[in-house]
């Protein structure tokens, strides 16, 4: 489904991705750990799109396509879906609108009519069961004022509404207690299918308690400098990135 | 030459025609104005408060003003359809500088109600019209002075002591014609104690190819413990000029919400001069205008707290696009004994191309400890962050930009306490911003509306 080879990028001309290689097939979970600073976030940022970064060298490919070249809505028809560390405030917005337009913009790019009011309304429901998220919350401005487990769980509220092929959740765990942290891995383990595959950014062993992977990659200076089972993340949480630093001097 | 010059020359020559079609209360005031004129400039581009605008430049062309009041071929029922339709208690037009009701207007007015024709009223009541015309309005403003010395006609509102309107009344304001035109208007507006009225007013161009301009000057009293709600809405034409004066007086315990909304202009200023005089009084002072193209906007605002616990609320809010050009200025005066004042000014501003240009000027003097108040400003643009996001579900960019400029105006529009009335100035940002070349549509079957 997703294939990165060689990837380079940087932002504001500081390289931060120096030669990512990252294959992933469908129905696989894949965990990306690394210290602060490895360039986890900016892979995400990449994979979906943000101008504010620049893919200098290496390719992706999606399905066979090439993502790089593609919109960032481009990109979320196709079935990418980044969950974000820091989910966007947009004030007099509201999510029914926002998710409206979402879904209804990716009906279009498949030139399916849009979905009709109860339809939507009727998907709206069956979705938020998913997470758990207050109807109160689905009413009022995308994020806004919300709390940060209630941001969180707004993300994969929408991935299930999306239904992409490849999920990428960036830094998820970060900032949840340990009950939001269960609702939103039941979450995304509830809409896990054979067909679409999961990449899972985290700084913390406790969110793969969760949400198990197969295969844990460590992320350091933007290269993947090692690639293990669901036991690398474990000795991480019991050496720390140390050993890594050392294995990887400047 | 002084643009005001062939103004003055007008009145030397016109005088008489100009009072006989006037009416002796309003007639009254004009050799003042003439005095008062004869050693005024009107303001220039880069005089303070006029840093994007030229009210002199605006007044030079020559423009027809129909000072004798010759009737206008105009039938507002078939040809003209205001888009912005309310549960209104009754509608009223100013064609140009003349008032004109529709016959059933004011069939279901209560008693204490007066409403219609300033010129009319201020014939049949000299003297209840004596007592507020040209009372409030300040005569050393040459745009106010030259309004005074050529106004014959507006609209003259008063809601006599305890009467409550329950449904707003609307007013249409058209400027049409065959040639380039002036209309010079006024508006007079009494809520006496105890009495509460909303007032919806719109301008609109009926002609979009040709020069106009609209001088018109507000003065709105309100009593004790009476409430006025009044939203302005332009939605005239790129080749309209507006000038707008509103001064409002404000009893004990009043409370007065203004929203002025410019969807669709030219050239406007809007000013607004706004004192408290009795205590405990409110107002919510609100505006916003979405400026593209060569669009020109400029709004001044000056509230004076001259007495203790009172509260005023301002947010004005603009987009300034392409090669537009948006000016705010706002004033709030708290005067030495005006303890416990409440006064929050705000004003936010978008702006989205290199080209476009925004002014802000937020100016609070405060002379006593016991306040309340904050003022600020902000010039920016879209967040990346939230476009790129809103990409990232689905959205192009300009419809995660559509969104975002419409949200930005949304808590300007949710304050208008008319619900239909928000319903509609939602659904026009929206097709304002998403481009539509008239925000009257197919609805409105006069001029440009109908193409």
């Amino acid at each position: 489904m997703l294939k990165v080879t060689d990837l380079h990028a940087e932002i504001n001309g500081r390289e931060i991705l120096r030669g990512i290689n990252l294959e992933v097939r469908p129905g696989e979970v894949h965990a990306i750990m690394g210290p602060n600073g490895s360039g986890k976030s900016t892979l995400s940022m990449v994979l979906a799109g943000n101008p504010a970064y620049t893919p200098t060298s290496g390719s992706v490919e999606f399905y066979g396509k090439d993502l790089l070249a593609m919109e960032p809505e481009v990109r979320s028809h196709e079935g990418v879906f980044l969950g974000f560390q820091y989910p966007v405030e947009i004030p007099g917005v509201s999510m029914v609108n926002f998710m409206r337009a979402a879904v209804n913009a990716k009906r279009e790019y498949f030139n399916q009519p849009p979905m009709t009011a109860t339809e939507f309304l009727k998907m709206m429901r069956e979705k938020r069961a998913v997470v758990e998220l207050d109807n109160k919350l689905a009413s009022r401005s995308v994020n806004e004022g919300f709390s940060g487990g209630e941001k969180k769980r707004n993300e994969i509220f929408q991935m299930a509404v999306l239904e992409p092929r490849l999920s990428i959740l960036d830094e998820t765990d970060s900032g949840l207690d340990i009950d939001a942290l269960r609702v939103v891995a039941e979450g995304v383990n509830k809409l896990k299918t054979e067909n679409n595959a999961t990449i899972v950014i985290t700084h913390y062993q406790r969110l793969l308690d969760y949400i198990r992977p197969d295969f844990v990659h460590i992320l350091y200076k933007g290269r993947i400098v090692r690639t293990g089972g669901p036991e690398l993340a474990l000795e991480l949480e019991e050496r720390g990135y140390d050993w890594i630093k050392e294995e990887n001097p400047e | 030459m002084n643009p005001l010059e062939q103004y003055l020359e007008l009145y030397r020559s016109h005088r008489d025609e100009i009072d006989a079609n006037g009416a002796p209360v309003l007639n009254a005031l004009r050799d003042d104005a003439f005095r008062r004129l004869e050693g005024m400039t009107l303001p220039a581009r880069g005089d303070e408060n006029f840093e994007n605008i030229d009210p002199g430049a605006m007044l030079a062309p020559d423009y027809g003003i129909n000072l004798r009041k010759a009737p206008i071929e105009f039938d507002p029922g078939m040809t003209f359809r205001c888009d912005v339709p309310l549960a209104s208690q009754s509608v009223m037009m100013n064609v140009n500088d003349t008032f004109a009701a529709a016959t059933d207007a004011y069939d279901s007015l209560p008693d204490g109600v007066d409403v219609g024709s300033l010129r009319e009223f201020a014939r049949l009541s000299p003297a209840e019209v004596a007592e507020y015309y040209g009372r409030i309005a300040d005569p050393g403003n040459p745009v106010v002075a030259l309004d005074t010395l050529l106004a014959q006609d507006g609209l003259y509102l008063r809601v006599r002591r305890g009467v409550r309107l329950e449904r707003p009344l609307q007013l249409v304001n058209i400027l049409t014609g065959t040639a380039p035109l002036m209309a010079v208007r006024r508006m007079l507006v009494i809520i006496e104690d105890e009495a509460e009225c909303k007032l919806v007013a719109c301008d609109h161009t009926q002609r979009d190819d040709l020069d106009m301009l609209a001088l018109e000057t507000v003065e709105i009293h309100v009593g004790r413990r009476a409430r006025f709600d009044y939203c302005h809405i332009e939605e005239s034409s790129r080749k309209t000029s507006r000038l707008s004066t509103l001064y409002l007086r404000q009893q004990e315990a009043s409370s007065v919400n203004i929203d002025g909304m410019t969807l669709f202009n030219g050239t406007t200023r809007n000013e607004y001069h706004c004192r408290f005089e009795g205590e405990n009084a409110g107002l919510r002072l609100y505006g916003m205008g979405i400026e593209d193209k060569e669009r020109v906007i400029s709004t001044y605002t000056h509230i004076d707290h001259a007495v203790p616990r009172c509260k005023s609320d301002e947010l004005f809010k603009f987009t300034v696009d392409d090669s537009a050009s948006g000016a705010f200025t706002g004033r709030i005066h708290v005067a030495p004994g005006a303890v416990g004042t409440e006064a929050y000014q705000a004003n936010r501003n978008l702006v989205g191309s290199p080209e476009a240009r925004m002014n802000s000027k937020p100016q609070l003097e405060i002379y006593n400890d016991d306040v309340k108040c904050s003022h600020g400003c902000a010039i920016g643009q879209l967040d990346p962050m939230q476009v790129f996001y809103m990409r990232t579900r689905g959205l192009t960019e300009a419809e995660a930009r559509l969104l975002l400029r419409q949200a930005f105006m949304s808590d300007v529009i949710a304050a208008v306490d008319v619900p239909s009335l928000r319903d509609r100035l939602h659904m026009l940002a929206e097709r304002r911003f998403a481009g539509m070349e008239t925000a009257c549509g197919r609805q409105c079957a006069a001029g440009k509306c109908n193409k």
